[in-house]
């Protein structure tokens, strides 16, 4: 009777998640979402803790206890951090996995082997390398989002890089297959997989730079997922497999969105290590770049019908997305219609920028993705990028030399003006050029970002003696 | 787009039918339909995720991936079992880390996704 209520409870929690992630499709329904996930997660815990058995209740409520102490500042963090909370928490997803994984081999093993399967073995080595590669490798990318001292920011390479992270790979999963053969025998060889899975997860991801980061985010997401599907395999439990598969799925569609995003593949963002591809002879030809002033910039602004704001990792790094809601509001008060284009990859996780000015109150139907806003762009008076570089940059369209050609961009240079808000004429991230900056219609407003945006907020709100 | 998705569920099928057939042909027999049953429940379940996903707003993809990290932290379940039932020590030891783990990820996604669509405002409601 109880293991029916189990089950049922299971079925339940199952059904719920299908409706969480079905009602993230619109903005409107998707905090009924969060409900509907929330209730399930109780009913799959509370049908979990009445399984019989259960003797050990201190242990579980130390350990939820300090989950949910830990858990409350974690949800609390800046919306800036939210990419490295993300690769945390994937991090966590890793490790639980793992260590659920490591416990049920070594329990069978000291008491009975014989529930060491093929199948089972199969699984367990599935769970514990996808669950400590993720662990590591998503640790890694959390300490480079988070700029930690000691891990580089840039990609690191070396020679036979690929080779050697693959043959590393390689070794594990065939330790693992002969676990799988003699599960008792060859034990030993079961922390030299777990080993070689947390070096692995770290150097998989050294080599790849922040504008690589959304893809690895969800393809680590993607990671986390299936090794719940592998822990569900190994305990025999279907709300694990079908849970982790929701999680899996979802991972890999964010990641199959990035790619497309960048038009480049997986084995591309993998083992590319982008920020130092060819450092590409850059046209010798002496450019020149015109700058404006704010006052001028804003002028422009005033006098427009519409204007389209490109945010990109910049914006976020300056924080400067409650100056562009003032400067939303200033040129709304005047009639001008303003509206956001958002690049899949703008920013350091999938959907960055939307939450970022979401944070700032922008109503989110001025959010346009790329495809619908380049229709509008030849109607743009004025194009404001701020701290966005690739996304906007023309090479991308018909320079075939151009590292990032082929990549789905925002057409910024068919609006009638362009102003660029930048530090310096440093290339960005990826060390490519980007010809918009030159284009006859550009003109650049240099400084941080929050600061130039304020200017322009200044300038805006300064006749009317608003402010 | 259509062509990767659809790659990835043919790749799917053909890896859970193998490891099926692999899986009915290892001594492991009498537990052949139980693994089987699993594999199917994966495979269905992995197309529902497909297609829901894929209908998921673009506006929502931080908030989404926050949602499917509490919700991958269903792990919680497998930690509850191995955690609280009487086994030694160190495998109880085991268990209670993941179960911190899986639950701070619990507390921590699903809050952070309800207050990020909070965020999310038309127009009417975010009077400037």
């Amino acid at each position: 009777m109880r293991v029916q209520i189990i089950q049922l409870a299971y079925l339940l929690a199952t059904g719920l998640f299908v409706f969480a992630l079905h009602w993230m499709n619109d903005p409107k329904t998707a905090r009924r979402g969060v409900i509907s996930g929330v209730i399930a997660m109780a009913t799959a815990v509370v049908g979990t803790l009445i399984e019989p058995g259960i003797v050990n209740w201190g242990w579980i409520a130390v350990a939820l206890v300090l989950g949910f102490a830990v858990g409350v500042p974690l949800s609390r963090v800046p919306l800036t951090a939210v990419p490295q909370r993300t690769a945390l928490s994937h991090a966590f997803g890793g490790l639980a996995a793992g260590l659920v994984g490591t416990a049920e081999y070594y329990l069978w093993l000291g008491q009975t082997p014989e529930n060491l399967t093929a199948f089972r073995m199969s699984a367990i080595t599935a769970e514990i390398i996808l669950g400590y590669l993720t662990f590591t490798g998503s640790l890694m990318a959390a300490g480079k989002l988070q700029e930690i001292k000691w891990i580089p920011q840039r990609p690191v390479t070396y020679p036979l890089q690929n080779v050697s992270n693959l043959s590393l790979l390689g070794i594990a999963v065939f330790c693992g297959v002969a676990l799988i053969i003699k599960p008792v025998a060859l034990a030993f060889l079961f922390p030299v997989i777990i080993v070689l899975a947390l070096a692995f997860g770290i150097l998989l991801v050294i080599p790849i730079g922040g504008a690589d980061m959304p893809t690895v985010i969800s393809l680590l997401n993607s990671y986390a997922g299936l090794s719940a599907v592998a822990m569900g395999f190994v305990l025999d439990n279907k709300l694990l497999v079908t849970a982790g598969a929701l999680d899996g799925s979802s991972g890999l569609i964010l990641s199959i969105i990035m790619c497309r995003a960048m038009n480049r593949s997986f084995s591309n963002v993998l083992f590319g290590a982008f920020g130092q591809v060819k450092a590409k002879a850059t046209t010798a030809e002496s450019k020149t770049v015109k700058s404006e002033t704010p006052v001028g910039a804003a002028q422009m602004m005033e006098q427009s019908n519409l204007v389209v704001v490109v945010p990109g990792y910049g914006m976020a790094v300056a924080q400067a997305q409650h100056r562009v809601r003032e400067l939303y509001d200033q040129l709304t008060k005047r009639g001008v219609d303003v509206r956001f284009a958002i690049h899949p990859v703008a920013g350091r996780m999938p959907g960055h920028m939307n939450v970022l000015l979401a944070e700032a109150d922008i109503p989110y139907d001025k959010l346009v993705e790329m495809d619908d806003i380049n229709h509008d762009m030849p109607q743009a008076d004025v194009v404001l990028v701020i701290g966005a570089n690739d996304v906007v940059n023309p090479a991308a369209r018909h320079d075939q030399a151009s590292p990032i050609y082929g990549m789905p961009i925002i057409n910024a240079d068919k609006a009638r003006v362009c102003y660029a808000i930048k530090r310096s004429m440093n290339p960005g991230f990826a060390g490519i050029e980007n010809e918009l900056y030159y284009a006859d219609q550009t003109f650049m407003l240099f400084g941080d970002a929050k600061a130039v945006v304020g200017e322009l907020v200044k300038s805006l709100s300064g006749p009317n003696g608003g402010h | 787009m259509r062509i990767l998705i659809l790659t990835a569920r043919l790749a799917i099928l053909v890896v859970t039918v193998t490891t099926a057939a692999f899986a009915q042909g290892a001594e492991g027999a009498p537990q052949g339909p139980t693994f089987l049953d699993a594999l199917f429940v994966f495979m269905l379940a992995t197309f529902i995720g497909l297609g829901v996903v894929t209908r998921v707003s673009r506006l929502l993809h931080t908030p989404l991936m926050s949602l499917t990290n509490a919700i991958s932290a269903i792990a919680i379940v497998g930690s509850i079992v191995i955690t609280g039932r009487d086994h030694p020590t160190y495998i109880t030891v085991l268990g209670a880390i993941a179960l911190f783990a899986s639950m701070t990820n619990i507390v921590s996604g699903f809050m952070i996704t309800d207050r990020m669509l909070r965020m999310f405002k038309r127009r009417d409601v975010s009077k400037p």
